[in-house]
């Protein structure tokens, strides 16, 4: 099931659709999917479910830093299906975010038919653009699965047409030209951006990168359909002393920020 | 759907190459293309680059034949291209003042850079100096610290050396930490890729800025010898003082052409750089091409004696020249490597960069193939006044303390005594 119909229900909410992104298999492959849960369970809609990858460039450090210790800890890929099994089944969009080569390593049909099976809904490719994007198109198309491309502040007019024009799901807008981690202010690119980017596509546009207070969520909600945190909720668990404590932290932070989208437009 | 992944398409060799980087970074290079593009038939710019090279960089390089070193190759005549007595000490330098240039066309102030070996790093920092720009360059925290006399001089030329400890702290994770400066500053900066892999147009761009390698050298051998040479040989790292030289040299269907990689402890071990023995294609640093990386598509860390050919990945084209079969690439050992080092320098007088040498080991295994009737042009890609530590320590000239070791020592092994 696309994850535009989960924020197409959100919008008759009135109320923009919040998106948690956690790296599968920290701190361990059962402990991520306990804390994917824990999301869902306080308020997140839908869940990004992160790849660890050896050489994430869109990444700040705290993403660095769970993904080099989920790979010291031995996740591999195959543990994304179990994670995207879980998470739908616990009634959340499991959406997988990943870099380009684990999935052509895997093979990019094989990969869709197996994210399919298990319930996910689709793919973020943060390094791979429409231009290049070929083949999974095709398995996308398919497979019924969801195509979650990146538009930029640094993106032309040309390139928005572009990329949305291949999107399915929503379009991911990253607020500021950086790598993932927390900010103080989002700033007024985000909102820009998102105007920019609607005047190509009906498609719900979400804004990343850089939120992680309950006021930056509701700010950001009043403009876009979804909030998407990441840095954030993943430092809870990377800086917890003990697995409880960081799930309890995450908990609040996640209800913060659910409360934050509904009260962003009222 | 617009395109399928099976056609060779705009930016790519064949089937390698392309442009997988975050979206944020397709106008600049989109800029970048553009701006190069019009430059390189601006005879402003050309002439420009032409008195840099001329009055700065000194080129043309010379070639030296070195016919004591030649003894150990078979007998074969060896031609070298003297890329280490440029400005800086390599090739790099070629491609950073065309880049640097760009950067000011471009309206830009600020260049960023990887390096492993330094050598990228010094010359971008010298083409900064130069032409009044900061400059900023990634390096992995092993190579800062095997290639502490580099890091030293990028300071001394007014460059921030950023130590980069995520990763396997070498070539590749630089790169990274340059390709996350380059997405949060790209308005200011402009991104100097020292070597022909990374998104389009990089690896075509790289390599035509030093394709004059090639050009030179083919006529220069011609003058020489009155023939073409039978092989051309170059280490091959990222790949560009490879493509450098052999690109004038794709025509000439009678050369050869001979890409080193580096074997470190060699391929059976895991512990090497030899993409072509190892890896797989796949997409690293915006290209796709040959990784060496897990079934998960995990990089794999490499490994080496030469930090500049310590490197997970090549240039696409390169990828696409092996698969066509118009070159040829194998493994060279650090030991092999090092042979050829302490060769050179006590039969010719020459102390090659530690990369270089993994060609000039080319040169005695094809040599010895090829017999007394060939001719090899090798390209000496970098000097090896940055490598006397590492060689010292190598050689056992040197205790752990970094004070010397004498040849009455205990354990002192000595360059003479190894031959």
């Amino acid at each position: 099931m696309s994850v535009g119909l989960i924020i197409e229900k959100c919008r008759a909410d009135n109320r923009a659709a919040l998106i948690g992104y956690l790296p599968v298999g920290f701190p361990s492959v059962e402990g991520s999917i306990t804390a994917m849960k824990v999301l869902v369970e306080s308020g997140v809609d839908i869940i990004e479910i992160g790849v660890p990858y050896s050489d994430p460039v869109m990444d700040g450090p705290v993403i660095q830093d769970a993904a080099v210790r989920a790979l010291a800890r031995g996740v591999r890929l195959g543990d994304i299906f179990t994670a995207a099994r879980e998470v739908s089944g616990a009634g959340a969009g499991a959406l997988v975010m990943t870099y380009w080569n684990p999935v052509l390593r895997y093979g990019v049909e094989r990969f869709a038919t197996d994210l399919a099976a298990a319930g996910g809904a689709g793919l973020i490719t943060p390094d791979l653009i429409p231009d290049e994007a070929g083949e999974w198109i095709a398995a996308a198309d398919a497979h019924d699965l969801d195509k979650v491309f990146l538009v930029a502040p640094s993106s032309t007019p040309e390139r928005l047409a572009a990329v949305t024009s291949q999107c399915r799901g929503f379009v991911y807008a990253t607020a500021v030209m950086g790598v993932t981690g927390a900010r103080a202010s989002v700033g007024e690119a985000a909102d820009a951006l998102v105007s920019r980017t609607r005047e190509h596509t009906d498609l719900p546009v979400c804004v990343g990168l850089g939120v992680s207070t309950g006021d930056q969520a509701a700010e950001v909600g009043r403009y876009a359909d979804g909030v998407i945190v990441g840095s954030a909720l993943v430092r809870c668990l990377t800086e917890a002393d003990s697995e409880e404590q960081g799930l309890e932290a995450l908990g609040a932070l996640a209800c913060e920020l659910a409360d934050g989208v509904r009260r962003g437009r009222s | 759907m617009t395109t399928t992944s099976n056609v060779p398409a705009y930016g790519r060799f064949g089937g390698f190459g392309g442009r997988y980087v975050p979206e944020a970074l397709v106008p600049a290079l989109e800029q970048l293309e553009e701006v190069w593009r019009k430059a390189v038939v601006d005879p402003e710019f050309v002439g420009e680059l032409e008195r840099l090279q001329r009055t700065y960089t000194g080129r043309p390089s010379i070639i030296t034949e070195v016919p004591r070193f030649a003894e150990h190759c078979g007998g074969a005549r060896v031609i070298l291209k003297r890329e280490d007595l440029n400005h800086t000490g390599s090739h790099k330098i070629n491609n950073v003042l065309g880049q640097a240039l760009l950067t000011k066309r471009m309206g830009k102030t600020r260049v960023i850079a990887e390096t492993g070996a330094g050598q990228h790093g010094v010359a971008t920092a010298t083409a900064a100096a130069l032409l009044g720009l900061e400059c900023v360059v990634y390096m992995g925290r092993k190579d800062t610290e095997r290639q502490a006399l580099n890091v030293a001089r990028m300071r001394l030329l007014g460059a921030e050396v950023v130590p980069v400890d995520n990763g396997s702290k070498t070539l590749k994770d630089a790169v990274n930490e340059a390709f996350r400066d380059w997405v949060a500053n790209v308005a200011t900066t402009h991104y100097v890729l020292g070597t022909v892999t990374g998104p389009h147009p990089f690896p075509e761009m790289v390599r035509d800025f030093h394709r004059v390698i090639g050009v030179e050298a083919r006529q220069q051998v011609l003058d020489l010898v009155g023939r073409l040479p039978d092989a051309v040989l170059a280490c091959v790292g990222g790949g560009s003082n490879a493509m450098g030289i052999f690109h004038r040299f794709i025509d000439d269907e009678s050369v050869r052409l001979i890409g080193f990689e580096a074997g470190g402890e060699g391929v059976e071990s895991g512990k090497h750089a030899a993409r072509f023995s190892a890896g797989i294609p796949g997409v690293l640093h915006g290209a796709f091409t040959y990784v060496m990386q897990d079934e998960d598509g995990q990089t794999v860390e490499s490994h080496s004696v030469s930090a500049g050919l310590d490197y997970p990945s090549v240039g696409p084209e390169h990828a696409h020249l092996l698969e066509s079969g118009r070159a040829e690439y194998r493994p060279v050992t650090d030991v092999e490597a090092m042979e050829a080092f302490s060769l050179l320098s006590r039969t010719e007088g020459i102390l090659p960069a530690i990369e270089s040498a993994h060609a000039l080991a080319g040169a005695m295994k094809v040599g010895r193939e090829l017999g007394p009737d060939a001719i090899l042009l090798v390209n000496l890609s970098g000097r090896g006044d940055k490598d006397v530590h590492t060689a010292a320590e190598w050689f056992g000239l040197i205790a752990d303390d970094g004070s010397p070791r004498l040849p009455d020592d205990d354990g002192a092994k000595g360059m003479g005594e190894q031959q």
